[in-house]
């Protein structure tokens, strides 16, 4: 049964885009306050949720054309990787890198390696979450 | 290489992520799966030499110092179980080519089995106790996925039993933790122990100490404990079989054996009681089990439970020698059982059943398998020079010089109801008329046994060079007994 | 307040064990969520519950939170996300292939499958 629901899928495009913002700000803030990869991966996986209420599963696909199980694999292959990169300096494993640098736009900034690994958190979060909801919802 | 100790977490690690990408093709899935369990193998293999040369191995993660971090140890024990580990997933993945079918092989089997590796061997080496709890979930979260893999009715009955068993026990393992993080105020276990001995007369220790035994109990299947075991172990295929029987609840005891004399060793007439008197039921229930059944899973099911029961008599007498001796059945037990199970599963792929009454006759067309089963079994059972003999000999030794006859007997008597049924299942298979003639056509089972064969001759070669294993045993020993030694290694006093 | 906080955990382990002895899976998985919510207060109280302060300062603090329950609460709720992950799609799966969600009618004789 296909119902037309103008209002519930006009609103969804507008407040997907604001979700999927906020789980990006939460990602970026998550090295000093609070938020991280995994409340950022969760919120931009109900960001998908949502656009899969409001649509449907073939629609959701056209927008992203990602298999979620190859991004698990990618996400883990960058946490794995960040942690394994201290193997190749004789330091301790996991054991992360950080400097301050002057970046244009954004001034004095700090980066550090254990934001890839929170990428690799992130992406893991999206594939898990995606690939249960579609395994569960998939035969509705 | 400061990062030495990692590698047999590593390697398996980021095998399992390749793997996850090449989940198209099958071949390369084998291959890479191989390759990278060859990897482990070799690099655990150094990993021990290294031991034994320089004494206990520690990485503190991330450069964080010891108490506050966490950190890896690898001590002798640790690196001769993650040896063993790394060995036996070895063996099963090239027995997987023959027999898992190629619907599981395509819905990730292999990467799976590299998981599970990952957890086994991070929960033989992490030197914190709160890590501990995340490999062991690591390893169930694997074995929810492998204990479920193709979908079968009865996996799937079996499964859901399994998941709330372990989720209980794992919801048990947070609040132990959170318990001996506010008695103690550290997680490190190097740490915990010397705080503990400070306030060694506190009866909650006491209580955490009985609190960990039900945590690891349910892991190991110690006797009020094994309900759930036989018949989840009996849902999924023999290769999958074989790396439970020989790898989850032997982390178990592992753990036990880890926590009992690191922590909790201050209360002795008690915990120890207590478990001594847990590890004779648990021989009694498996034995029971053992010559109840007539089907080769669950016969050998129940010998996985008597195992236990004589492993963790061997820790509850705690002298130097029952815990030679416990090493040494440990590392056996390990390889036979995986090896058991590998020979079980080519006997239920022949005959198509693993009803003992409808099998039978098979030793005409396969003398190999069965004189190498008969050997298995023997060397299950204890007889010398193979290798369950040393083992149980010093346990039953250290318990008669303690002054636990009763044990030591209990011991001597779950020996002859192993050989009772084993024998038994042997004669039934092998020599016994079949109902049903077999067909002409012999199947072919080289793949499968050759893989089930190497085990089963590394246990025979084990048992047989017991004096070159011996030095590293007694090192391994040495750390359990003086905990002093793994302190220090630890938080490098 | 810790005690108060410990009759609140003892709460929710009775609810999760009350829902996890139906018959009804679903129930029973609502039970094991229960359950690791009870789980990650109790580990939380046995932190201590100070207020006012924050984690990380110096030598002479005079009061602060302690980091590390948090932690570990972080890490305990991650992996109970999985495992309820696992085990509502294991559920699913054996409600289509078993054709129920009741416990009872699934417990079948292992010559039926």
């Amino acid at each position: 049964m296909k119902t037309n629901d103008v209002i519930f899928q006009t609103v969804a495009k507008v407040v997907f885009f604001m979700i999927i913002f906020f789980a990006v700000h939460l990602f970026f803030a998550g090295h000093y306050y609070p938020g991280g990869g995994f409340v950022g991966g969760l919120l931009t996986s109900g960001a998908i949720v949502l656009l899969l209420l409001a649509y449907d599963m073939k629609t959701v696909r056209r927008g992203f054309p990602v298999d979620f199980k190859w991004l698990i694999s990618l996400g883990l292959l960058f946490s794995v990787g960040t942690a394994a990169g201290s193997l190749m300096f004789n330091v301790p494993f996991f054991t992360h890198a950080y400097d301050y640098f002057q970046l244009p736009l954004f001034g004095k900034t700090s980066l550090h390696t254990a934001m890839l690994f929170d990428l690799g958190v992130y992406l893991v979060v999206i594939g898990v979450t995606m690939t249960i909801i579609q395994t569960i919802g998939e035969s509705e | 290489m400061i990062n030495l100790p990692i590698l047999p977490i590593l390697l398996p690690l980021v095998a399992a992520v390749l793997l996850m990408f090449l989940s198209k093709s099958v071949k390369a899935q084998r291959i890479v799966s191989v390759i990278a369990s060859a990897a482990t193998v070799l690099a655990a293999a150094v990993v021990l030499l290294k031991v034994k040369a320089d004494g206990i191995q520690t990485i503190d993660m991330g450069s964080w110092p010891a108490p506050f971090g966490i950190t890896l140890v690898s001590d002798m024990l640790s690196i001769l179980l993650v040896l063993t580990a790394s060995i036996i997933t070895l063996c099963v993945v090239l027995y997987s080519f023959g027999s898992i079918g190629s619907g599981r092989e395509a819905f990730y089997y292999y990467p799976i089995v590299q998981f599970l590796l990952v957890g086994v061997n991070g929960s033989f080496t992490t030197g914190d106790i709160f890590n501990l709890f995340v490999f062991f979930e690591i390893m169930l979260m694997s074995s929810y996925v492998l204990i479920v893999i193709g979908g079968t009715k009865v996996q799937l009955r079996e499964s859901i039993k399994y998941v709330l068993v372990n989720v209980i026990s794992s919801a048990i393992f947070v609040i132990a933790v959170g318990f001996l993080y506010s008695v103690t105020g550290s997680l490190n276990m190097a740490h915990i122990s010397t705080r503990i001995s400070e306030i060694s007369a506190e009866p909650i220790i006491t209580v955490l100490a009985i609190l960990f035994l039900i945590v690891f109990g349910l892991k190991g299947g110690i006797f009020p404990l094994y309900f759930w075991l036989p018949g989840s172990y009996a849902a999924p295929p023999a290769p999958i079989l074989a790396l439970f029987g020989a790898l989850l609840t032997k982390v178990g005891v592992y753990a036990i054996l880890r926590t009992y004399t690191l922590f909790f060793y201050h209360d002795q007439p008690f915990t120890h009681d207590i478990l001594a008197l847990l590890a004779l039921l648990t021989m009694v229930a498996g034995s029971i089990g053992a010559l109840a059944y007539k089907d080769v899973k669950q016969i050998l099911i129940y010998n996985i439970i008597i195992a236990v029961g004589v492993l963790l008599f061997g820790i509850a007498v705690m002298t130097e020698e029952s815990i030679a001796g416990t090493i040494f059945y440990l590392v056996h037990d390990m390889i036979i059982k995986a090896g058991l199970f590998l020979l079980g599963g080519i006997m239920i792929y022949i005959t198509g059943t693993s009803d003992l009454n409808k099998m039978g006759g098979l030793i005409r067309q396969y003398p190999a398998l069965g004189w190498t089963f008969l050997i298995a079994s023997f060397a299950l059972v204890g007889i010398p020079p193979l290798s369950g003999f040393t083992g149980k000999l010093l346990i039953v030794r250290a318990g008669f010089e303690t002054g636990e006859y009763v044990g030591a007997i209990v011991v001597l008597l779950s020996s002859l109801a192993v050989l009772y049924s084993v024998v038994n299942l042997f004669m039934d298979v092998f020599w016994k008329k079949p109902e049903i003639p077999l067909p002409e056509t012999k199947k072919q089972t080289a793949s499968l046994f050759i893989p089930a064969a190497v085990l089963v001759i590394l246990s025979v070669l084990y048992g047989v060079g017991t004096e070159v294993v011996y030095p590293y045993v007694m090192q391994a020993v040495d750390t359990l007994i003086h905990p002093e030694i793994y302190i220090d290694a630890v938080l490098k006093e | 307040m810790e005690i108060l906080m410990c009759i609140v955990a003892g709460l929710l382990f009775a609810a999760a064990v009350y829902l996890m002895l139906s018959k009804s899976l679903l129930r029973i998985i609502i039970g094991t969520g229960l359950l690791s919510h009870g789980t990650h207060l109790m580990l939380l109280t046995m932190g201590g519950l100070k207020a006012g302060a924050v984690p990380v300062l110096g030598e002479h603090a005079a009061t602060y939170t302690d980091p590390i329950p948090q932690a570990l609460i972080l890490t305990a709720i991650v992996i109970s996300f999985g495992v309820t992950a696992v085990f509502l799609v294991i559920a699913y799966r054996a409600y289509q292939e078993l054709g129920t969600d009741n416990m009872e009618q699934m417990r079948g004789m292992d010559t039926d499958d």
